[in-house]
């Protein structure tokens, strides 16, 4: 009597049964699905690394970009020889530096909507039409000779039909716009979507954005801005651009980065 | 190789090539064909694809129970695929941006699994290796045809290097935007479709849908 209990014989039983068996049948579907599966999930593990690495570049060369374009900055790059901005973790809550994550690994697009890392707002609070606030947020921190030279905050929030995302750089003084970058949006196309045009956000820099006290007073007006807090319009934008004015009021505001703000300018870090 | 087997490799690249007579894979070949980079990049992808798919499914076809045998296909081919995918995102990133899903939509290329359904479920494994690497080949040529004339066109540039002094600075090529947009691969393969089978009227297929009617008929009623 063979061996049945040998693996070869079992092997050999299993390929010798009829095509069409239920039991051949599930082994086989069960056999290429494992083997299928391993093969993706060896790959993607092994690989994850290096595309992660290239994701990260990615996102770090179009902060890069956005800086570059800023009026006078490479000048305090050149000075101070810095070549990369310094990021931190501003916790939301307290508006003090978090150190409890490590701001290279942040997720802040998964913290932005995961129930355990952000706090619901409520509907008046809620102004940027963005639901809930991420506990953590990244800040980027370029410092030159005279000390803290922009603060570069990612900002979001709901436009006419889409989520905007951009980076809003705040000058030295923490009251003035160095610049607004949009990055992501998808307004209508042709008209909200100009609030993508540079020629229109190249108008955010140089504006005041926050009072002496701290009040969010930038905005965007219909026609023609009027003193040093005022961003024209966009005609047919109309929606799109109040929702940037809205999401940099909230982000700038109590319930965003104001409180770490205040707490920046009254010195040293918070 | 025999003859037999050098047949297997050689004949999809005209005679019944996978795009031209088969007309499969077509809107990979609209979609990645702008330039030379992005349709070499496609075709290796699917022609790597495609032989390993053939040779796996060739090497299992005695053991594949025909009620699954499509759906054991389509997971093999699409294992293959993410792989590639993968493969292509942590070591040609720049490419795979430029690529988007096409890569991934390998899949649902008809090609693939035409290939594991008609030829390598009923042959050995190296004539199975042989068509797959020669359909491969085939939709490869017509690719880099398609994409030949449309970066050539409508940029003045093959690979990304500038052969045509374009006007904006300061040649005589005007580029033809046209060429850009997807339509235009519709035209040159079309045109192409046309001269094949011109050449070649043994590729021309009968009529499908055969008119019955003599018209007498009509006038009658």
């Amino acid at each position: 009597m063979a061996d049945v209990f040998s693996p070869f014989e079992v092997w050999r039983r299993f390929l010798a049964l009829p095509n069409d068996s239920r039991g051949k049948t599930l082994g086989v579907a069960f056999g290429v699905a494992l083997v299928a599966a391993m093969a993706v999930s060896v790959t993607s593990v092994a690989l994850k690394p290096r595309q992660q690495a290239h994701l990260d570049a990615l996102r770090e060369a179009q902060l890069a970009g956005m800086i570059a374009t800023l009026p006078g900055l490479g000048d305090i790059l050149r000075e101070t020889g810095a070549e990369t901005l310094e990021t931190v973790l501003v916790d939301l809550r307290t508006s003090l530096i978090s150190e409890a994550a490590d701001p290279q690994g942040f997720d802040f697009l998964a913290a932005q909507t995961d129930p355990a890392q952000s706090t619901a707002l409520s509907s008046e609070q809620d102004i940027a039409g963005i639901g809930r606030r991420p506990d953590l947020a990244p800040v980027y921190l370029l410092s030159g000779q005279e000390g803290l030279a922009l603060v570069v905050l990612p900002v979001y929030g709901t436009g006419y039909q889409s989520t905007i995302r951009a980076y809003l750089a705040l000058s030295g003084d923490l009251t003035t716009v160095a610049g607004l970058s949009i990055y992501e949006q998808g307004e209508t196309p042709g008209l909200g979507s100009r609030i993508t045009d540079p020629v229109w956000q190249g108008l955010w820099a140089g504006k005041q954005a926050l009072s002496p006290v701290g009040e969010v007073v930038i905005r965007v007006v219909r026609g023609t801005a009027q003193g040093p807090s005022e961003v024209d319009g966009i005609s047919g934008a109309t929606r799109s651009t109040t929702g940037v004015t809205r999401l940099v009021a909230f982000w700038l505001g109590a319930e965003g980065y104001g409180p770490f703000l205040s707490a920046l300018k009254a010195g040293g870090r918070p | 190789m025999t003859p037999e087997h050098r047949k297997y490799l050689t004949a999809p690249l005209i005679d019944s090539n996978p795009v031209t007579l088969q007309i499969l894979g077509i809107c990979s070949a609209l979609a990645v064909t702008t330039s030379m980079a992005t349709a070499l990049t496609m075709s290796i992808a699917l022609t790597v694809v495609l032989t390993a798919a053939s040779a796996l499914i060739s090497l299992i076809r005695r053991h594949l129970p025909s009620s699954i045998r499509l759906v054991l296909q389509i997971t093999i081919i699409a294992a293959l695929v993410i792989v590639a995918d993968q493969i292509l995102r942590a070591y040609a990133f720049e490419m795979s941006q430029r690529l988007s899903v096409f890569v991934g939509l390998i899949v649902t290329n008809c090609i693939v699994l035409g290939r594991a359904e008609t030829f390598a479920m009923r042959n050995p494994v190296w004539p199975s290796v042989l068509d797959g690497l020669g359909n491969g080949l085939g939709y490869s040529l017509v690719l880099m045809i398609v994409a030949a004339l449309r970066e050539g066109f409508g940029a003045g540039a093959l690979f990304g290097v500038q052969l045509l002094p374009l006007a904006s600075e300061g040649g005589w090529f005007t580029p033809l935007g046209f060429m850009l947009l997807a339509p235009s691969a519709f035209f040159i393969l079309g045109l192409m479709i046309w001269a094949l089978r011109t050449g070649r009227p043994a590729q021309i297929e009968p009529d499908a849908f055969p008119r019955n009617d003599t018209g007498a008929e009509e006038a009658g009623r």
